[in-house]
């Protein structure tokens, strides 16, 4: 690598050559304004923000864009550069809807504390303001423009990251949105609900359906019985909106303050997984064993569900049949659970604290309703999660720590890994090994370190006991994609795959505290939130599914054995091939 | 498929020449905007069961086609009219009342610019000076000039149309 000599503010440094101004300014400790700018995802040098004086050229440049070369002499703060970003943020908020106390990211806006940090007092220019109607018929997100400062964040990531490509930059000039084609509701497009363009806004432009008010009155209404459940992502990432250092996990308070919010019962959704392992597993041996239809794909991220029924219809009948783990428990919870503590069912209202949105669209899918109720009344984020937490007045750093209830209580370290990308294949895997070999691997066996980490695509030969599984993970749907036409094309062929819609896995999900550029750009959430999932892992006494002593008791008790008619009519559903837009049919 | 006027074998003959001029496109790098242009040649302008055929043709997510389309001016939404009014909102032409002929013809044709008459006969637009301002306010309907306009003589100008 070419190194070049630079001069910032008056610093010599050497960095490598084609590094942007912004980075070479960070290495000197110089912190540079930037809007639409997200590392690796938008880095398009549209909003201006991160305008520097670089000498010899006549107008301003885009930090976040500009390759430095050799002698480059920069300055970041001098009055014309001060005076250039404060016209254009002033700009930017001529056209924006400030109503900063009512907005759902008040206190997390990347354009708000801009502007406090550009000491903006005053908006010298009083333009015409656009007026747009806020899209909120999707179950999952609302998209509001008049917030929108148009960052591009949104349409880079769900065209390039995720491939769904629903949203776009509609328009030209003034009139310049951002939008769907023909300004078709979100609700009847493609869009899979991954909130991945949620958690990329700098503003409060898209967001998720909040369903808090509903979760209040559940939980306020004396007929009712409210269980809770938490998925094994929220607790690597709830810890952030209170100040807590990313890779933190919190689960003990976490679960105090589930009990605090009066919630009737507290559980863990990890114990479910433990069950999905249980069906999916025997699943995958009996397809392998009987010439079923492989590879074995798994079902437990709604957004890759949505995404396999609009665009891989083909795909329908190779995904594995299991509802998806908090489902499972919902179903669980109003047949087993209900009869055995003797709750009318239909006074039950179970609550899934994930860390997605797609899950609140798929909560609303009919045909999750194993006792004729839906399995899961409401879904809430990690992010509303945390707002009830404050809007109840709980101080959550200083909790003790409390444990989930019985008795559905203890999961397994696989029902953990879940979270992280790789963990559902992973957790198959410790028990379908086990019960191919007939004996109980140790410790030192049983982490499969080949399908954990970042890379997009994971591919491994894996044996177990005496077989070879031939197994490919991968995350982000844009990878889903291309693992899926390599298979369509006859390129490549796998026994067992896991896709998970989030790039990383759930520990980086659409509902999830969401983090600034600031901190996105320079550090890797997935893999900080992602060692505290397998730190958790660690930490339990269990690591295998089929060891968890509830699951067993819940065979021994209700289902039988896995796969069992009374499981499939409670534990398993259906897929349907979607059309893309109103029109198909 | 196409415009509601049409009948099927014509819609049917539309949709083949555009298949045709997407298959000769469909590998060649920024062909998009082309095949647009001659989608919009053979149906008059480009409703959303044209720009699906070409995305899917293209193997172009309909949103990025939507975005092109909205992007260039020449680009058209929705079916242009026989008669295309032109209404100048130049400075002489505004200054001499141009915005309440303007009015007058949203009411008679029960439309707003941009739009089209249900029959497909006048599509409104306003424009900008086109050098005849000693005649303001100014329209013109397709090669006709009207000039030295009130109101009043708006329903009188589109009865000559209307035969
Ligand atoms: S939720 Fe996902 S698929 Fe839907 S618009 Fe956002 S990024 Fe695209
Ligand atoms: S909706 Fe948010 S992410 Fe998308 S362009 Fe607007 S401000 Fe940026
Ligand atoms: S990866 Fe996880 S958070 Fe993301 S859509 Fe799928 S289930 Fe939801
Ligand atoms: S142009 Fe650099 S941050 Fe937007
Ligand atoms: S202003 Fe209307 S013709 Fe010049």
């Amino acid at each position: 690598m070419k190194m070049v000599n630079i001069t910032i503010d008056g610093i010599n440094m050497q960095v490598p050559e084609g590094t942007t101004i912004l980075e070479a300014a960070r290495q000197a400790n110089i912190r540079i304004p930037t809007l639409c700018f997200l590392k690796d995802i938008n880095e398009i040098g549209a909003c201006r923000m991160c305008v520097v004086e670089v000498k010899g050229a006549r107008a301003l440049q885009a930090a976040c864009v500009y390759p430095v070369a050799e002698g480059l002499e920069i300055k970041t703060n001098s009055d014309k550069v001060r005076r250039a970003r404060k016209v254009t943020l002033e700009l930017i908020l001529s056209n924006h809807d400030r109503e900063c106390l009512t907005c759902v990211r008040s206190n997390n806006c990347e354009l708000q504390k801009l502007s406090k940090e550009l000491n903006i007092r005053d908006i010298r220019y009083k333009g015409e303001q656009t007026e747009h109607d806020i899209d909120d018929l999707s179950l999952s997100i609302v998209r509001n423009n008049n917030k929108c400062i148009l960052c591009r964040r949104c349409v880079s990531v769900c065209q390039n990251v995720q491939t769904v490509s629903v949203l776009e930059t509609v328009n030209r000039g003034f009139n310049t949105k951002i939008g769907t084609a023909f300004d078709i509701p979100l609700a009847n497009t493609p869009c899979v609900n991954c909130g991945q363009c949620i958690a990329v806004c700098p503003v409060g432009a898209i967001y998720e359906k909040s369903d808090i008010e509903k979760v209040w009155d559940a939980i306020n209404d004396p007929d009712k019985y409210v269980v809770v459940q938490t998925a094994p992502a929220v607790r690597v990432s709830i810890g952030e909106a209170f100040g807590m250092p990313l890779g933190s996990r919190p689960t003990g308070k976490m679960v105090t303050a589930l009990k605090m919010l009066g919630f009737d019962k507290v559980f863990d959704t990890d114990t479910a997984a433990d069950l999905t392992i249980m069906e999916e597993g025997t699943e995958l041996m009996h397809r392998i064993q009987n010439g079923g239809k492989l590879p074995l794909i798994t079902s437990c991220c709604p957004g890759w569900i949505k995404f396999c029924e609009h665009n891989y219809p083909d795909f329908l009948d190779n995904l594995s049949t299991c509802k998806s783990p908090h489902e499972m428990f919902g179903a669980v919870l109003k047949t087993y659970y209900a009869k055995k503590m003797n709750i009318d069912p239909a006074k039950m209202v179970v609550v899934s604290i994930m860390p997605c949105t797609a899950k609140k669209f798929e909560a609303g899918r009919p045909e999750l309703s194993a006792a004729g109720y839906p399995d899961v009344e409401y879904v809430l984020t990690t992010r509303e999660l945390a707002q009830m937490i404050d809007e109840a007045g709980i101080d959550f750093v200083n909790l003790e720590d409390s444990t989930f209830d019985d008795p559905i209580g203890e999961a397994s370290g696989a029902g953990v890994i879940f979270g992280a990308t790789g963990g559902v294949m992973e957790a198959a895997l410790r028990t379908v090994a086990d019960i191919l070999s007939g004996e109980s691997l140790p410790v030192e066996k049983i982490e499969y370190t080949e399908v954990r980490g970042v890379e997009g695509i994971k591919e491994a030969q894996i044996e177990v006991g005496g077989k070879v599984i031939r197994a490919c993970v991968a995350h982000g749907l844009g990878n889903a994609r291309e693992v899926l036409d390599r298979i369509r094309a006859g390129e490549a062929e796998y026994d067992f795959i896991e896709i998970m819609a989030c790039p990383g896995g759930c520990v980086n999900g659409g509902g999830q505290i969401i983090q600034p550029s600031e901190v996105r750009s320079w550090i890797d959430l997935i893999v900080e939130r992602t060692k505290a999932i397998y730190a958790e892992d660690r930490s339990m006494p269990i690591r295998k599914s089929h060891e968890n002593p509830y699951i067993k008791k819940l065979y021994d008790e209700y289902y039988g054995e896995p796969g069992s008619e009374k499981a499939h009519h409670d534990l398993h559903t259906t897929y349907q091939q979607r059309a893309n837009y109103p029109l198909d049919n | 498929m196409g415009s509601s006027s049409c009948s099927c074998s014509v819609a049917d003959e539309k949709l083949l020449k555009l298949q045709k001029i997407i298959e000769e496109n469909r590998n060649k790098k920024g062909a998009l905007i082309h095949v647009l242009h001659e989608a919009q040649t053979i149906y008059g302008y480009l409703p959303i069961e044209v720009q699906k055929v070409v995305a899917e043709g293209m193997g172009v997510p309909l949103a990025e086609v939507y975005g092109v389309v909205t992007f260039y001016a020449q680009f058209s939404l929705k079916p242009k009219g026989q008669y295309k009014i032109s209404v100048c909102l130049g400075t002489a032409c505004y200054v001499k009342g141009a915005n309440l002929v303007l009015q007058k013809l949203d009411e008679e044709l029960g439309i707003s610019v941009g739009d089209c008459t249900n029959e497909l006969r006048f599509s409104p637009e306003s424009c900008r000076c086109i050098v005849a301002c000693g005649l303001a306010p100014v329209i013109t309907i397709n090669e006709d000039v009207y000039g030295r306009l009130s109101p009043n003589d708006v329903p009188n100008i589109l009865a000559k149309y209307k035969e």
